[in-house]
C-alpha cells in the first residue's frame, strides 16, 4: 500500500508542472511564462523544449522506479539469493545513446538561440539605444539619440528594437525584464554588455535586479512602460521642457541647494541620484512604494508615499546613499511640501 | 584529551561527524530564519544587513563546514576499512587537516559575534566583496577562515589518494575497488585540483582588502570578472566534490539492501571518472549572463549538457541493481531509494539550466535556488543521511532505532519537497534569488509561505536524527561484525565497532565484493594475506590541534592588522602584526618540533591480539 503512495506522490508533482505550465501563470507584467515579447517568447519556447524532454525523462525514470520497487521487494520466506548480475552491455549503450540523442536535440536550439541573442544591435540605426547605468540600488536610463537621462522608468516605443548598454556604477547588478526577456550583468567598465529586447504592446512591465547588491538588492526594482510611437515622442518632448520648480521661491531655493545638488529635475541639477523630472506620472517611489496611478492594491497616493520616502529614506531602502532630509535641515513641513510639490509635477504625454 | 590528540582515522571520523554536525545545524538555524523572513510579503523579521549576512553564511557554512566534514566523516570512518588498511597513509596529516578545518570554521562563524558576518554571498562576487562596499570585517572572516578551513580539506584530500592508492589489501585492484572507496578516490583528486583555485583567490581577495592589492579594482587595472572565474574554476567542481561520495554512499546501500551486485560496475567507474572531468570543463555556465559572448556560452552550455549523460548512466546502473534483487526498506535504503527520483529532477532542471538563452531566464532565480537545493540537499544530504545510517553501527557498534529513521526520512523528504519544489516556480514567476522581501500580490506569497512550512518540516527530520542519535548512544555498544546480514564489503568482515588496527591480519582480497564472496564460498571471514604478527601504530600527538590552533591565531592578527582600536595596546599589537607573527611561531614551531623528534610509534604485540579475539 505503502509503495502505490509512493509512486503517486512522484507522479503529483508532475502533473502539477503539467498543469502549471500549459496553463501559464503569473503576472503578465513579470512572469517568465507570460512573455510580451519575441526575445521572451524564444526563451520560453526553449524552456517549454527542454521541460517537454525532461518530464519524458523522468516519467521513464520514476516508471522504472516504481516498478521495481513494487515487484522486487523483499517477501516473506525469500531466502534465496538472487543471482549476481554483472551488467548488460546492449543496456548500458542505449542509456547512453539516448541521452546523448536528447541533449543534441535540445543542444541545437540552444545554439541557434545563443548566437540570436548575442548579437549587438547598438549600432543598428533602426534600434533605439539606451544606456543603463545601474547604481545601488536604482537605475539610469540614458537615451544618447534623444538628450533624455532619466531613472527607474524606463519609456520605450512599442515593437522597436531597444538596444541597451548595460554597465554599472558600482557594484555587480543584474537587468531584467521577465516578461520582455532574460536577464545580462551590469559590469564595471571594461567588461561593458549589449542586449536587445523588443516588447509586443503597450503596456507596464516590472524589472528587477538579479544579482546580489547590498541590503536593498530585493528592492532595486524598476518599470518598463512601453507605448505606442506617438506617446514615445510625446514623453520626450515633455521630458525635455524647461524644469518646473516649488512655486515657493523659499522652498524653490532650498530644493536647488540641497537636492539638486545630486537630483536632476528638466535641465537643472546633477546626476548623482535619480532624476527627478516627472515624478508624478511614475508608478512608484523608491521602486517599491506604489503610487495610487500603477493600479495595484496596496498603492497609496504618490504624496503619501513621497513623504514616508524622505522622512525616513533608510527605513524604505536599507544602505542606499541618499542623506536623510531631516539631517539637511528640512522640517517636517518643508517634506510636505516638496513632496506635494514632486507628487503634482507630471509629464504630460 | 584523548581527542585532541588523537590519529586514529575512526576517531578522526567521528570527530569531523561531531564538528559537520555542529556547522550543520548552525547552518540549518540559518535556514529556518532565512524562510522566516520570507514566509509573508514585506515581512521584517530581520533587518537587510542581517539577511545578507545568513545568506552568506548559510551557504558558506553549509558547503565547507557541513557536508564536507560528513563526507570526510564518512570517508575516514569507512575508507581505511573497505580497502583493508590499517590506517590512512598520514594519521598525523588527518588530525591535521581535521583540527585546520575546526578552526577555520571556528574563525568564520566568530565573525557573528565579533561585528559582522561575511554579506556578500558565498559567492562573494567582487566589488561588493571589497572594502569600499562591504565595510565590516566579515568578508575578512570569509576569506581567512576558509583558506585555514580550505587547507584542511587539501591535507585530507592528498591523504585520501595516498591511502588508496598505496594502502589497499593484497588482490585489490583498483577495479575491484568498492564504488564508495572510488568516488573517495576521485573526489580526493578533484580537491587537490580545485581547492588550490580557491585559496589564490582567496589570497588574492584578501590582499586586496587588507594590503589595499587591486587583483579585483577597475580603476587600478583589475577586474571583477576574474574573481568570477576563479571562484567558479573552483565552484563548480566543488558541487561534484559534493555529490560523488553520495554517489559512492547509494552504490553500496542500494545493493546490500537489494542483496545484488552493483550492475555495471565498469560504467559506474567511468562515469565517476567522466563526471569529475567534464565537472572542471564547465565552470562558466555560471556567467552566462556576464556577458562573455556567444561562442563562451555556446561552448560551455554543450559541455554542461554533456554531463546529463554519464549521470544518467548510473541512475539507470541503480534502478537495474535493484531489478530482481529482494529490496529492503530500512531506513538507509529509503533514504537511498530517495535520493533517485530527487536527484533526477535535479539533473533534468540542470540540464535546462545548461541552455544559455533560456538560462537568461532562470540564472539568480529561485529557480535555480531550488535546482541546487534539489542536487545538494536532495542528492548529497540524503545520501550522507543514507550513509550514517548505513554505516552507523560499523563506526559506533550500535543500531540507529529503524522506527524513528523511517520517521526521519518521510519528515524530512515531506518537507523537501514542500520546501524546494515550488521553488521551481516562484522563479519562473519572477521572483528573483537573494532578496530579503517581496511586495505582496506578486503571486509569490501562498508559494513562499508553502516553502517556509516545508522547510520548518525538514527541521524536524533533523531533530527526529538527533533524538534517534542521543537515543541510541544510551544503548550498550556491540553489535554483529556484520548487522546487515547482507554486507558486501571489507568493513563488515571485522567487529563493530573496530578495534583500533582494523584489522588483526590484513585480509586477502579474491574479487569484487571480497566480503559476500567468502560469504557465497561458505566461508565465515576473510582469508588472512599475512601470518599473525604485531602491528605497528602511530602514536598520538597534540602536535595538529597546536599548528591549528597557531593558524587560527595568526589569521585573526592579520585579519585585525588594519583596524583602528581605541585601545593603544590592542593596536600595537595588531597594527604591527604581532599578534600574527606570534601565531606563526606557534605554528612553525609545532612544525619544528614535528620534525626535530623523532616518534617511531609503537607496536601492539601478538600476545595481546590473540587475546582480545578471544574476549
Amino acid at each position: 500500500m505503502m509503495k502505490r503512495w509512493q509512486a503517486v506522490k512522484r507522479l503529483l508533482p508532475l502533473m502539477a508542472m503539467f498543469a502549471l505550465v500549459l496553463s501559464g501563470c503569473g503576472r503578465e507584467d513579470l512572469s517568465v511564462l507570460r512573455p510580451q515579447g519575441p526575445v521572451a517568447q524564444g526563451q520560453l519556447d526553449l524552456i517549454k523544449l527542454s521541460i517537454s524532454i525532461m518530464i519524458v525523462v523522468m516519467v521513464v525514470v520514476f516508471g522504472i522506479a516504481a516498478y521495481v520497487l513494487v515487484k522486487f521487494r523483499k517477501k516473506k520466506g525469500q531466502d534465496k539469493i538472487p543471482e549476481q548480475v554483472e551488467g548488460n552491455h546492449k543496456l548500458e549503450i542505449i542509456w547512453t545513446a539516448i541521452p546523448l540523442l536528447l541533449v543534441l536535440v535540445l543542444a541545437i536550439p540552444t545554439i541557434q538561440k545563443v548566437f540570436a541573442y548575442g548579437e549587438n544591435d547598438w549600432n543598428d540605426p533602426d534600434a533605439v539605444k539606451v544606456e543603463v547605468t545601474s547604481h545601488q540600488f536604482w537605475w539610469e536610463f540614458n537615451y544618447p539619440d534623444y538628450g533624455v537621462k532619466t531613472a527607474q522608468e524606463l519609456v520605450i516605443p512599442v515593437g522597436k528594437k531597444i538596444a541597451f548598454q548595460l554597465k554599472t556604477n558600482d557594484v555587480l547588478h543584474s537587468f531584467w525584464v521577465p516578461s520582455l526577456g532574460g536577464k545580462m550583468d551590469t559590469n564595471t567598465e571594461g567588461s561593458v554588455n549589449y542586449m536587445t529586447l523588443i516588447a509586443d504592446k503597450a503596456d507596464t512591465y516590472i524589472g528587477k535586479c538579479a544579482e546580489l547588491c547590498g541590503p536593498s538588492h530585493g528592492f532595486m526594482e524598476f518599470r518598463v512602460k512601453a507605448v505606442d510611437d506617438a506617446t514615445f515622442e510625446n514623453w520626450v518632448a515633455a521630458f525635455k521642457a524647461p524644469a518646473v520648480l516649488p512655486e515657493d521661491p523659499a522652498l524653490a531655493e532650498k530644493f536647488k541647494t540641497n537636492c539638486l545638488s545630486c537630483h536632476a529635475v528638466g535641465d537643472q541639477g546633477g546626476a548623482m541620484g535619480p532624476n527627478l523630472t516627472g515624478m508624478g506620472s511614475r508608478e512608484t517611489v523608491a521602486s517599491i512604494l506604489l503610487n495610487d496611478i500603477s493600479g495595484e492594491p496596496g498603492s497609496k497616493p504618490t504624496k503619501d508615499n513621497l513623504v514616508e520616502w524622505l522622512s525616513e529614506p533608510q527605513a524604505v531602502k536599507p544602505g542606499n546613499t541618499m542623506p536623510n532630509p531631516k539631517d539637511l535641515g528640512f522640517t517636517d513641513q518643508e517634506i510636505e511640501q516638496i513632496a506635494d510639490y514632486l507628487a503634482n509635477y507630471k509629464l504630460d504625454y | 584529551m584523548d581527542w585532541l590528540t588523537t590519529v586514529d582515522h575512526k576517531k578522526i571520523g567521528i570527530l569531523y561527524l561531531i564538528a559537520g554536525g555542529l556547522f550543520f545545524g548552525i547552518g540549518g538555524i540559518e535556514a529556518i530564519l532565512i524562510r522566516l523572513q520570507l514566509i509573508k510579503p514585506m515581512n521584517d523579521l530581520v533587518s537587510a544587513q542581517v539577511f545578507n549576512e545568513l545568506i552568506t553564511m548559510h551557504g558558506t557554512t553549509m558547503i565547507f563546514l557541513g557536508v564536507m566534514p560528513v563526507i570526510f566523516a564518512l570517508m575516514n570512518a569507512v575508507v581505511p576499512l573497505q580497502i583493508g588498511a590499517r590506517d590512512v597513509a598520514f594519521p598525523f596529516l588527518n588530525s591535521l587537516g581535521f583540527w585546520t578545518f575546526l578552526f577555520g570554521g571556528l574563525l568564520l562563524n566568530l565573525s557573528w559575534i565579533m561585528g559582522g558576518a561575511p554579506d556578500a554571498g558565498w559567492t562573494s562576487y567582487t566589488p561588493l566583496s571589497t572594502t569600499e562596499y562591504s565595510s565590516t570585517h566579515g568578508v575578512d572572516f570569509y576569506t581567512i577562515g576558509l583558506q585555514i578551513a580550505g587547507l584542511g580539506t587539501l591535507i585530507g584530500g592528498i591523504n585520501f589518494l595516498a591511502t588508496i592508492i598505496t594502502m589497499r589489501a593484497p588482490g585489490m585492484s583498483f577495479m575491484r575497488m568498492p564504488m564508495f572507496t572510488w568516488t573517495s578516490f576521485i573526489t580526493s583528486a578533484m580537491i587537490l585540483f580545485a581547492f588550490p583555485a580557491i585559496t589564490v583567490g582567496l589570497v588574492l581577495l584578501s590582499f586586496d582588502r587588507l594590503l589595499g592589492a587591486n587583483f579585483f579594482d577597475v580603476a587600478a587595472g583589475g577586474s571583477p570578472v576574474l574573481w568570477q572565474h576563479i571562484f567558479w574554476i573552483f565552484g563548480h567542481p566543488e558541487v561534484y566534490i559534493l555529490i560523488l561520495p553520495a554517489f559512492g554512499i547509494i552504490s553500496e546501500v542500494i545493493p546490500t539492501f537489494s542483496r545484488k551486485r552493483l550492475f555495471g560496475y565498469s560504467s559506474m567507474v567511468f562515469a565517476t571518472i567522466l563526471i569529475a572531468f567534464l565537472g572542471f570543463m564547465v565552470w562558466a555556465h555560471h556567467m552566462f549572463t556576464t556577458g562573455l559572448g556567444p561562442v563562451a556560452n555556446a561552448l560551455f552550455a554543450i559541455a554542461t549538457m554533456l554531463i546529463a549523460v554519464p549521470t544518467g548512466i548510473k541512475i539507470f546502473n541503480w534502478l537495474f541493481t535493484m531489478w530482481g534483487g529482494q529490496i529492503r526498506f530500512t531506513s538507509a535504503n529509503l533514504f537511498a531509494i530517495g535520493f533517485v527520483p530527487t536527484f533526477v529532477m535535479g539533473g533534468v532542471t540542470g540540464v535546462m539550466l545548461a541552455s544559455a538563452p533560456a538560462d537568461f531566464q532562470f540564472h539568480d532565480t529561485y529557480f535555480v535556488v531550488a535546482h541546487f537545493h534539489y542536487v545538494i540537499v536532495g542528492g548529497l544530504v540524503f545520501g550522507l543521511f543514507s550513509g550514517l545510517h548505513y554505516w552507523w553501527p560499523k563506526m559506533f557498534g550500535r543500531m540507529l532505532n529503524e522506527t524513528l529513521g523511517k520517521w526521519t526520512f518521510w519528515t524530512f523528504a515531506i518537507g523537501f519537497h514542500l520546501t524546494f519544489f515550488v521553488q521551481h516556480f516562484l522563479g519562473l514567476l519572477g521572483m528573483q534569488r537573494r532578496i530579503v522581501s517581496y511586495l505582496p500580490n506578486q503571486n509569490f506569497d501562498t508559494l513562499n509561505f508553502i516553502s517556509t512550512i516545508g522547510a520548518i518540516l525538514m527541521g524536524v527530520g533533523v531533530l527526529l536524527f538527533l533524538a534517534n542519535v542521543v537515543m541510541t548512544a544510551r544503548k550498550p555498544s556491540g553489535v554483529a561484525n556484520d548487522p546487515w546480514e547482507d554486507g558486501r564489503t571489507l568493513e563488515w568482515s571485522i567487529p563493530s565497532p573496530p578495534p583500533e588496527y582494523n584489522f588483526k591480519q590484513i585480509p586477502l582480497v579474491r574479487g569484487l565484493d571480497a566480503f559476500w564472496k567468502e560469504k557465497m564460498a561458505g566461508n565465515k571471514e576473510m582469508t588472512p594475506s599475512e601470518p599473525l604478527g604485531p602491528i605497528h601504530m602511530p602514536s598520538p600527538s597534540i602536535l595538529p590541534f597546536v599548528m591549528s590552533l597557531g593558524l587560527f591565531i595568526a589569521g585573526l592578527g592579520f585579519m585585525f592588522s588594519t583596524e583602528e582600536f581605541s585601545n593603544s595596546f590592542m593596536s600595537l599589537i595588531f597594527n604591527k602584526y604581532i599578534v600574527m607573527i606570534v601565531g606563526l611561531v606557534i605554528t612553525f614551531a609545532a612544525m619544528i618540533a614535528r620534525s626535530v623528534f623523532d616518534d617511531h610509534g609503537y607496536h601492539i604485540e601478538t600476545e595481546e591480539l590473540e587475546g582480545e579475539g578471544k574476549a
